[in-house]
């Protein structure tokens, strides 16, 4: 029977495709597959490329981290056991040719480095890679291409970091523990290990990250890990493959879920779209299925030649919306180049399928149902145009669609309370917007009777097809929402927060300040006219028990505190308790307190780990065990842009330990040379300029937002091919309503007039509805989530009301100009 | 001589539910017809000739009594049945011709050769539309049509598969009275010539008077049958 069906199907298909409907199906379904395999390729690649740097990102096969400098014993251990080993130390410095600075992340590796994973290298900034067979000489550095095209300095070039001065050689393109794929945000700079005494750059208490790597067969790697971790410091950290990445995988996987969610919400529409042609498609093609089986065509033939050119136009659908998804997600790779470093995997075609599974779904929950009612037509109908086929069951008629929703949402979030979370939140969302959708429709329809002639028909025609204007204002609504409410938050709520901010708001950090240092330190920021914050100490230290109990190896609810349990972190001591800090529990400390063994704690340390005030908490400071009561809870003002910590102490404890201070101040260099003076004069300081920080800030959100924002265009797109389908759906309607209209005396211009009347009213109330949604998100967003001042923004209305006019306008006339083309006489015929 | 009968009607009825209550539009309606009769069904409008039409193509089901076509009972086939054996033995001609309106006027014609699976459907449907002279035609789509072409292309697409029985339907309703008599002509003279058997239901007395038989139905009862003058 098939081979019999394929030629009618194929043929048919081919002739029927200007009646439109079929044109909406593919066009819906290359839609939602567009969506859902751009947004599938690029969150696969760039797992790609963190499962492929897992093996490199760590440089080794171990590797032992410290703040503090790792003793020899480990590399003489690990040579006896036959292991290659190699040191890598990290520190932020600035950078100089002549007066030109760049913040840059130091690495001095000494030879061996890699160990595993390869340098490359070229020999201009920007140049073609190769394989660097060694490390930088003596003397020599291998900057990265965007250092020195920021410092204007090319290779040949003398380069100034702290006290010594280094010949540029080579320019470093990639090495494999640069930290994933999200940067960090200073470039690179290589250096060999032998130079870093003549940096001076290391004094007591600077931030140094020391790593030693070791590498050689699995079972001598995996000895020494045992040996290791029993002999190696509670703050030395020991990192192998399998721990490298799975911070970044859940970060990735959560994006990656996040747009993929958000490209749903695109499918879902075009799903509904499917649906509106798939029952013009049915009313259309009663009379020729009872012709068929008239002619002796049963029903499985008639269903399996509909059911043929579904397949056909659900295939066809699938691989161009593979293609525009793969060209977006390339474009989108192009735009977020800076962001992910070094060159991707290439795509696999997993998300290809997805796309060809997405696109049979769709066809199958939403095309099916009107399909199989379509075969059961009595053949009767070619006598008596009054037969219909007999309604479905609710359970045919809904249960298709209902699955096929049920199964794409799964499929995507894998995991059934998110799934209840979002299926509940889109349902009350679109419920939401179709009831105001329904108000609206309402009362603009009421007012009718003040307005002319071909206003009134347009509004009466939205009237008349409530639930499908409905429908198209909720979807096209839905996608110009969440379009205005990015701009939204990305353009306005950074601006108010950086409006809320102080205009003399400190700009420059200075860390790592000598003890020995400070007063002149300060003294020269004054000299040069800078208004210096608070000085604070510093120092390194991590908990180690709550109440007498060991934290390590405790499980926390909360991952945050998980994190303040097993990590250093950087704890100061003061008598003054800044502006920028409340007490919100306890009290601040006393003059009598002064001395005692007592700490008080922000709000977020405290909240995480679930501290009360009193709880006794033991830090490891530089080795020394040291307890401390909980005296009070802080409420820190972090974007005050002053030195704030989590964790501070009275003087008196910790006075002896060696730390270092910092600073931050309001600063505006005289010259570009100032700085640099500063710099040559303090090289063991580190210097972060906040406004560029800020810039680059701004500029990850910015691509962040592109990429969701790229994702959200389908949801329009997707609304647009709504109002198409609805559109389609109305032609005959609109054709015949056209004749009447003509004949009654009615020019082309008068109708042409109602219908533009009709889709400016619908644009016009989707962009409003948008407005309106992506003003109150908003306002939520700035009050209880970023915690700025909302200001109200009037573009917001006048591009979603006026944007959403003209496109709707522009799209529905365009689907409609011909229905006024068609001669009257021949439409009133039946023709 | 013995007749081969290849229509039969048995006792006939088909009642529907009204909002008045159940309505009778056929009544015992019996009857036989012998291969190669031309046979026409007249009578009022609403006096139950397209129902009795439905029910002899097995468009529709009797309430009860059966319906014998080449000697197959079609009250007992389901639909799928039904419809292979339209496929077999059954062409039709409609008064508003019911072309497919995506296929060619050949495509119309092949549709039925290729639904029985026929694998010389171009070739028979050409040489059927050369008989009934649209061979300059045949590539045309039905809007390009005129009516008489139309029709043409429907009575072509009904005796391309020769059935044993072809039911027509008013099939000069929509045309003008020239083009309507060069269209009956040519139903006749495939008639004759294919030896089908037809069954034609038409108002027009003059038409009728052309068959072999007429039968006349009113208010949904076969009236007495009388010789055709």
């Amino acid at each position: 029977m098939i081979r019999r069906a394929v030629p009618l199907a194929l043929r048919t298909l081919v002739r029927e495709w200007h009646s439109g409907e079929l044109s909406i199906v593919l066009l819906a379904l290359t839609v939602a597959v567009a969506a859902l395999t751009g947004v599938g390729f690029l969150v696969a690649r760039i797992g790609a490329a963190v499962d492929l740097q897992a093996n490199e990102v760590l440089a080794a096969d171990l590797r032992l981290e410290s703040p503090r400098p790792i003793a020899a014993t480990y590399a003489e251990e690990a040579r006896r056991r036959g292991l290659q080993v190699a040191d890598s130390t990290g520190l932020l410095s600035v950078v100089f040719n002549g007066d030109e600075s760049q913040l840059s992340n130091l690495r001095a590796v000494t030879p061996g480095y890699p160990l595993r994973g390869r340098v490359m290298v070229a020999d201009v900034a920007f140049g073609a890679a190769s394989v660097a067979t060694d490390i930088p000489a003596p003397g020599e550095v291998w900057p990265e291409s965007k250092l020195l095209a920021s410092i204007g300095a090319q290779v040949g070039a003398e380069l100034s970091i702290g006290a010594a001065r280094f010949k540029v050689t080579r320019v470093l393109i990639t090495r494999p523990d640069q930290g994933a794929t999200f940067a960090e945000l200073a470039p690179s700079i290589l250096i060999n290990a032998g130079d870093l005494p003549a940096t001076e750059l290391i004094q007591p208490g600077s931030r140094v990250s020391y790593a030693m790597l070791f590498a050689g067969s699995a079972p001598a790697v995996r000895d020494f890990s045992v040996w290791l971790t029993s002999n190696k410091t509670p703050s030395e950290r020991l990192l192998d493959i399998s721990e490298s990445t799975p911070q970044i995988k859940t970060a990735i996987d959560r994006a990656g879920r996040f747009l993929s969610l958000a490209s749903l919400v695109a499918v879902l529409l075009c799903a509904i779209a499917v649906a509106m042609a798939a029952r013009r498609y049915v009313q259309r093609h009663l009379d020729s299925v009872a012709l068929l089986k008239t002619l002796g065509a049963t029903r499985a033939f008639t269903l399996t030649v509909s059911l043929l050119q579904l397949l056909l136009i659900g295939i066809v659908a699938a691989m161009i919306g593979a293609m525009i998804g793969f060209a977006a997600q390339a474009g989108l790779v192009v735009a977020l180049k800076d962001l992910l470093k070094g060159e991707l995997p290439p795509a696999d075609w997993t998300p290809v399928w997805f796309g060809f599974s997405t696109s049979i779904a769709i066809l199958a929950g939403f095309a099916l149902p009107p399909l199989l009612q379509l075969s059961r037509t009595p053949a009767l109908r070619v006598l008596r145009r009054d037969v219909g086929p007999p309604p479905l069951l609710i359970v045919l008629a809904f249960g298709p669609a209902v699955a096929a929703v049920v199964l794409l949402i799964l499929w995507v979030v894998r995991d059934v309370p998110v799934f209840i979370w979002f299926t509940a939140g889109l349902g009350v969302f679109l419920g939401l917007l179709a009831l105001a959708g329904l108000v609206l429709v309402r009362l603009t329809t009421s007012m009718r009777s003040g307005v002319g002639v071909a206003w009134r028909y347009g509004l009466a025609n939205l009237g008349r097809r409530r639930v499908e204007s409905v429908v198209q204002l909720t979807a096209f609504g839905c996608g110009l929402m969440v379009l205005l409410l990015l701009a939204v938050v990305r353009n306005d709520l950074l601006n108010d927060w950086r409006k809320s901010l102080p205009s003399d708001i400190p700009n420059y950090f200075f860390i790592n300040i000598p003890s020995e240092e400070r007063d002149e330190f300060v003294a020269f920021l004054r000299t040069q006219g800078a208004a210096t914050s608070r000085v604070l100490p510093m120092i390194r230290a991590r908990l180690t028990a709550i109440n007498g109990k060991t934290v390590a190896g405790t499980p926390f609810a909360n991952p945050r505190g998980q994190g303040f349990a097993n990590r250093e972190q950087n704890i100061t001591w003061t008598r003054e308790l800044g502006p920028d800090n409340r007490i919100v529990a306890g009290h601040w400390f006393t003059a009598a307190e002064v001395g005692q063994p007592l700490v008080s704690v922000s709000t977020e340390f405290q909240e995480a780990l679930g501290l009360v005030i009193g709880d006794r908490l033991t830090f490891d400071v530089a080795g020394e065990l040291f307890t401390a009561r909980v005296s009070s809870v802080r409420k820190v003002k972090w974007d005050s842009f002053q030195p704030n910590f989590f964790l501070v102490f009275p003087p008196g404890p910790l006075d002896g330990t060696a730390g270092t201070w910092m600073t931050s101040a309001y600063f505006r260099p005289q010259s570009s040379s100032t700085l640099a003076d500063l710099v040559r004069r303090f090289p063991s300081v580190s210097v972060f300029d906040l406004d560029d920080l800020l810039a680059q800030v701004r500029g990850v959100i910015d691509k962040a937002a592109l990429a969701v924002q790229s994702v959200f265009l389908f949801t329009l797109l997707a609304g647009l091919v709504v109002l198409l389908a609805a559109v389609q759906a109305s032609r005959d309607e609109r054709r015949y309503e056209s004749a009447i209209l003509r004949t009654l005396g009615a020019n082309r211009r008068t109708v042409l007039q109602g219908i533009l009347a009709e889709f400016a009213t619908l644009g016009v109330l989707s962009g409003l509805l948008a407005a309106v949604g992506a003003s109150i998100a908003g306002y939520f967003l700035a009050k209880h989530v970023l915690d700025v001042p909302y200001a109200p923004e009037p573009w917001v209305w006048l591009i979603g009301i006026a944007g959403g006019g003209l496109l709707v306008s522009v799209a529905g006339w365009l689907a409609t100009r011909s229905v006024v083309a068609h001669p009257p006489l021949v439409t009133l015929r039946g023709g | 001589m013995t007749l081969d009968i290849v229509l039969k009607a048995e006792n006939l009825t088909k009642q529907v539910t009204s909002p008045e209550g159940p309505l009778t539009i056929l009544r015992n309606v019996s009857f036989e017809i012998a291969a190669g009769q031309s046979v026409a069904v007249v009578g009022a409008s609403g006096a139950g000739k397209s129902t009795l039409l439905a029910l002899l193509a097995g468009l529709d089901a009797p309430t009860s009594g059966r319906v014998l076509l080449a000697g197959v009972d079609l009250t007992a086939l389901d639909e799928d049945g039904r419809a292979r054996l339209r496929a077999e033995q059954v062409g039709f001609v409609f008064q508003s011709f019911h072309l497919v309106q995506s296929l060619t006027a050949l495509e119309n014609v092949m549709l039925p050769l290729e639904l029985a699976g026929r694998t010389d459907a171009r070739r028979t449907a050409l040489q059927t539309c050369e008989r009934v002279g649209l061979a300059q035609r045949v590539g045309h789509y039905p809007r390009q049509l005129s009516g008489g072409e139309q029709q043409r292309v429907a009575i072509a697409r009904a005796f391309v598969t020769q059935p044993a029985v072809l039911f027509a339907d008013e099939p000069t309703g929509n045309l003008d009275t020239v083009t309507g008599e060069k269209v009956v002509s040519l139903l006749f003279e495939l008639n004759a010539n294919s030896h089908t058997t037809l069954m034609l239901v038409t108002h027009d007395r003059s038409l009728a008077r052309r068959c072999s038989r007429i039968l006349e139905l009113s208010g949904g009862e076969l009236l007495p049958e009388q010789a055709v003058a």
